[in-house]
C-alpha cells in the first residue's frame, strides 16, 4: 500500500509542478541584482530625496514639486500608478543622505529615487542605495566626485546606479573660469569654498581652469557651515587684493560674506559671484547681492519640450504656478522634471507584464538608463555616459539687475558656455 | 633612647627626569618659538607691504574684541554656577540662543510696524528686555527643573544632565522656530552707520557691544560686591554649608546665581543677533562651548577672569591665524579659526593650568 501511496504523490507533484509552469505565462526571471515585482493593485514605488528644509529648502522643494507634477503627467505605466511615497529630506548633509538612504533601501519595493539636492548627501546615500540594486537619478548634484572627471576617469564616489541631469561642475568651473578671464579680463581671483563635496570640486575646477589661461588665485579658503563671525576671512581676501571673490557656497554662509563685507576694509572695489547654490530667492533677495554675477546651469529652455509628457518649460511653469501659487525659487526645477520622466520611460520599456503584475528587473533598468540617447527633455537632449553623468553641459552668467522680479533677472545673460556647440 | 637629635648630613636632591615634564617642556618651548617666530614674520610682512595693511588689523582687532566681550558676557554665566555649585552647566549656551530668538520676534515685529527704524534707541532697549527676561527665565526653570533635583548628587551627574537638557532645548527651539535661520532687521539708525570714535570710524552696532559690554560688567560687579545678594553669592561660592549655617537662604541665592548668569547671556543673545543678523537653533552650540573655554582661560569661578577670557579668545580666535600661522607662511589660515581658539585653551593650561587670573573653587574642591 505505501509504495502505491508514495507514487501517487510523486505523480501528483509533477503534475503540480507542470501546472504551476504552465500558469506562470511569461516565465519572468530576475536578473543579478533582483526585480521589484509590483502586484495587481498596487502602486510603482519610488521615492524623492532633496533638501526641503533650512536655509536650502529653496533648492530642494522646486525639486520635489517637479517630481510630483512629472508623475501626474506621465501617467499611468501598465495599469499601474506611479507614487512617490512620503517626500524624504537630505539636510544637504552626508549623515542626512545616508540617514534617509537607510529608510529607502529598507523598503525593497522601490525602484528608484530622484535625489538629491545636494553632492554631500549623495556622497552618504548611494553607497546604499547601490549596494541594494537602486538607482538614483539626481537633479542638482554637480561635484565631479559623484561621476568623473570628464576625461575617463571615474569619481572617487562614483556608484553604479547614479545617474544625474545636472550638468558636472567640471563645466561650470571651466565655464565660470572663462567667463572671468575672457570676458571680464581679470586676473585675481579669491575663492572661498565650505569643505562640501559641491563647492570644493566646483572652487578646484574653478582653479585648475583659471589658472590654465594665466589668472592667479590670490587665495584659495574655505568657511566652516554655521560660521557666522566672516571678519578673519575677509580680511584675509582683503588683503590678498582680488579683483573678485568666488563663493559658490550655500545662502546662510553666503549671506554672511555678502552683509559683512560691505563693512571689510578692502572689499570695497572686489566684484562678487556665486554660483547656482546662490541663485535663489532668499539670496537674490538681498539688497547687497544687486550686480553680483552668478553661473548655473542654462535655464532658458521655455520652449524645449519633453518627449515623454509633451509638455514644455513654459507649460510647466505655468502648472507649477498654478498647483502652488508661486515660482521656483531655484532652478533645477526642469532636471528634476526631466529625471522622472526619464526614469519613468526607463521602467516602461524594461517592465516585464505579467498577467496583471509588473515585473522591473534592477539591472535591465540600470542598463536602460546608461543607454539613454538623445532623450529630449525640457533641458535639452539627454544622453548618459558610462559614470552616470547625462546632463546638459550648458553653463550660463547672469549678472542680478533686478531684485523685485528674480526670475526676470536670470535672463540678463553675459555669457553662455557651451562646449558642444 | 638618646634624647639629642642625631645630627644628618641634608641627603642631595636627586634629580629625577621625569618623562611628562619634559614632554610639556619641549611643547611650551615649540610653542613660544612658533608664536615668537609667526609674529615676526607678520611684522616682516607688513613692513615690506604684504598682508594685511594697518587699517585691516585695527579693524580685525576690534571686531574680535567685540566677538570676544560677547564670549565674555556668556562665560559669565558659566563661571558663576561653576564658583557656586561646581559643575559646568552646558545649557548655558542655549539660554544664550533662546534670548535670542524669542528677541527676534519682538524685533521682527518693530520692524515692520516702523518702530524699529523710527526710535531705534528705544526699539533695541525693549528688545534687550525681552531678551533678558526670557533667558532669565529658561535658565531659572532649567535649574528649578533638572538641576535642584540633584544638588546632592556627585558632580557628574547634573554636568550630564546639563548636556542632555542643552540637546533638549536645541530642539525644542528647533520645533517652536523650526530649522530655518531667522534674520534680525538690519540695525536701525546710527547703529547702522560708522561712529567716528577718536579718528576711527566703527560700526555702530560694535560701538553699542562695547558700552552694553561695559555697562553690564560694571552692573555685575556692584551686584557681586555692593548689594546683600551678591555678598551671599559669594558666600555660597566659598563654602556652601557654612553659608546656610550663618543664615542665608542658600536656595535661592543659586537660583539668583542661575537667573543672573541668564541675564548677562541673554545681553549677549541680544549683541550677538545685531552684530551678526542671522540666529537658528544652533546658535548657541559653538558660542556656548567657546565661553566655556574663555571661562576655563580666565581661571573657572573667576568672574573678571571669565570677561577677560573671552576678550582674549575673541582675539586669539580672529587675530590669531592671521598673525602667528600667516607670519609662518601658512596659506588660506582663516579656516584654521576654531583650531586656534580652542589651541589657545590648552596652550594657556600648559603654562598656566589654574587659568590667567586664577580659579576660585569652592571649598570643597580645593584641594
Amino acid at each position: 500500500m505505501k509504495k502505491t501511496s508514495m507514487r501517487l504523490v510523486a505523480a501528483l507533484g509533477a503534475l503540480a509542478l507542470v501546472a504551476a509552469a504552465c500558469g506562470s505565462g511569461a516565465d519572468f526571471e530576475a536578473g543579478p541584482l533582483g526585480a521589484v515585482t509590483v502586484e495587481g493593485d498596487e502602486d510603482i514605488q519610488i521615492r524623492s530625496l532633496n533638501a526641503i528644509s533650512g536655509g536650502v529648502e529653496f533648492l530642494g522643494i522646486p525639486n520635489q514639486r517637479g517630481i510630483e507634477l512629472a508623475i501626474k503627467d506621465y501617467g499611468v505605466i501598465e495599469g499601474h500608478n506611479v507614487t512617490m511615497g512620503t517626500p524624504l529630506d537630505d539636510l544637504c548633509s552626508s549623515d542626512g543622505g545616508q540617514q534617509a538612504a537607510q529608510t529607502i533601501v529598507a523598503d525593497t519595493s522601490i525602484v528608484g529615487v530622484i535625489g538629491t539636492s545636494c553632492s554631500s548627501a549623495a556622497q552618504g546615500a548611494m553607497p546604499l542605495i547601490s549596494d541594494a540594486g537602486m538607482v538614483m537619478l539626481s537633479p542638482s548634484n554637480t561635484s565631479p566626485a559623484l561621476t568623473s572627471d570628464l576625461g575617463g576617469t571615474a569619481g572617487e564616489d562614483n556608484l553604479p546606479g547614479y545617474y544625474r541631469t545636472a550638468h558636472n561642475d567640471a563645466f561650470q568651473g571651466a565655464g565660470a573660469a572663462t567667463f572671468v578671464s575672457e570676458t571680464l579680463g581679470l586676473t585675481r581671483v579669491a575663492l572661498v569654498h565650505d569643505g562640501s563635496s559641491y563647492t570644493n570640486g566646483l572652487t578646484n575646477a574653478f582653479a585648475e581652469n583659471f589658472i590654465g589661461m594665466g589668472g592667479t588665485i590670490t587665495v584659495h579658503t574655505a568657511v566652516a557651515v554655521g560660521d557666522v563671525d566672516m571678519g578673519p576671512i575677509l580680511a584675509e581676501i582683503a588683503a590678498s587684493e582680488p579683483e573678485l571673490l568666488f563663493f559658490p557656497i550655500f545662502p546662510d554662509e553666503g549671506t554672511a560674506i555678502l552683509q559683512q563685507a560691505s563693512g571689510t576694509e578692502g572689499m570695497e572695489d572686489v566684484a562678487m559671484m556665486g554660483a547656482d547654490g546662490l541663485s535663489v530667492q532668499n539670496f537674490m533677495e538681498l539688497p547687497e547681492s544687486l550686480g553680483m554675477y552668478f553661473s548655473g546651469p542654462n535655464t532658458q529652455f521655455l520652449s524645449n519640450v519633453n518627449e515623454a509628457t509633451g509638455k514644455t518649460g513654459a507649460d510647466f511653469l505655468a502648472d507649477y504656478s498654478a498647483s502652488y501659487g508661486e515660482d521656483p525659487g531655484a532652478d533645477f526645477w526642469a532636471h528634476a522634471y526631466d529625471a522622472t520622466t526619464m526614469l519613468l520611460t526607463a521602467i516602461e520599456a524594461v517592465g516585464v507584464v505579467d498577467g496583471d503584475k509588473l515585473h522591473i528587473d534592477r539591472q535591465k533598468l540600470r542598463d536602460e538608463l546608461t543607454a539613454t540617447s538623445n532623450f529630449a527633455g525640457i533641458i535639452g537632449s539627454i544622453s548618459c555616459d558610462e559614470f552616470g553623468d547625462c546632463g546638459v553641459p550648458v553653463i550660463s552668467i547672469f549678472q542680478h539687475d533686478n531684485l523685485d522680479d528674480i526670475l526676470a533677472s536670470k535672463t540678463n545673460i553675459l555669457y553662455t558656455y557651451d562646449p558642444t556647440a | 633612647m638618646s634624647s639629642s637629635p642625631a645630627k644628618t648630613k641634608p641627603t642631595a636632591r636627586r634629580f629625577r627626569f621625569n618623562w611628562v615634564d619634559g614632554f610639556l617642556w619641549f611643547i611650551r618651548v615649540a610653542a613660544l618659538i612658533a608664536i615668537v617666530v609667526g609674529i615676526t614674520g607678520s611684522v616682516q610682512n607688513y613692513i615690506a607691504g604684504e598682508g594685511l595693511t594697518a587699517v585691516q588689523w585695527r579693524d580685525l582687532v576690534i571686531s574680535s574684541t567685540s566677538t570676544g566681550l560677547m564670549y565674555g558676557l556668556i562665560a559669565l554665566g558659566y563661571s558663576m554656577v561653576y564658583g557656586v555649585l561646581g559643575f559646568i552647566n552646558f545649557a548655558h549656551g542655549e539660554v544664550f540662543m533662546a534670548g535670542s530668538m524669542v528677541g527676534f520676534i519682538a524685533a521682527t515685529l518693530l520692524f515692520e510696524n516702523g518702530f524699529w527704524d523710527a526710535n531705534p534707541f528705544a526699539a533695541v532697549l525693549f528688545v534687550l528686555i525681552i531678551s533678558m527676561m526670557t533667558s532669565t527665565i529658561v535658565a531659572v526653570l532649567v535649574e528649578r527643573i533638572a538641576y535642584k533635583p540633584l544638588r546632592n548628587s556627585p558632580r557628574l551627574i547634573p554636568l550630564i544632565t546639563s548636556i542632555g537638557v542643552s540637546f533638549f532645548l536645541q530642539y525644542a527651539f528647533a520645533g517652536l522656530f523650526g530649522v530655518a535661520s531667522q534674520s534680525y532687521p538690519p540695525a536701525p539708525g546710527a547703529l547702522g552707520e560708522d561712529v567716528i570714535i577718536f579718528g576711527i570710524p566703527i560700526q555702530g552696532t560694535k560701538v553699542l557691544v562695547f558700552v552694553v559690554a561695559m555697562v553690564s560688567m560694571v552692573g555685575l560687579w556692584y551686584f557681586v560686591t555692593r548689594t546683600k545678594s551678591g555678598r551671599a553669592m559669594r558666600a555660597v561660592a566659598e563654602d556652601k554649608e557654612i553659608a546656610g549655617l550663618m543664615g542665608i537662604d542658600v536656595d535661592r541665592t543659586i537660583v539668583v546665581t542661575f537667573a543672573v548668569g541668564g541675564a548677562m547671556a541673554g545681553v549677549a543673545g541680544l549683541l550677538w543677533a545685531l552684530l551678526f543678523r542671522v540666529v537658528d537653533f544652533q546658535t548657541g552650540f559653538l558660542p556656548g562651548l567657546k565661553a566655556f573655554t574663555a571661562a576655563v582661560l580666565g581661571g573657572i569661578g573667576n568672574l573678571p577672569g571669565a570677561m577677560l577670557g573671552g576678550v582674549l579668545l575673541g582675539l586669539f580666535e580672529g587675530v590669531g591665524p592671521l598673525l602667528v600661522l600667516g607670519g609662518l607662511g601658512i596659506p588660506a589660515v582663516s579656516q584654521l579659526k576654531d583650531a586656534v581658539a580652542f589651541a589657545a585653551l590648552f596652550l594657556v593650561l600648559i603654562f598656566r593650568p589654574s587659568g590667567l587670573l586664577g580659579e576660585r573653587l569652592g571649598s570643597e574642591d580645593r584641594a
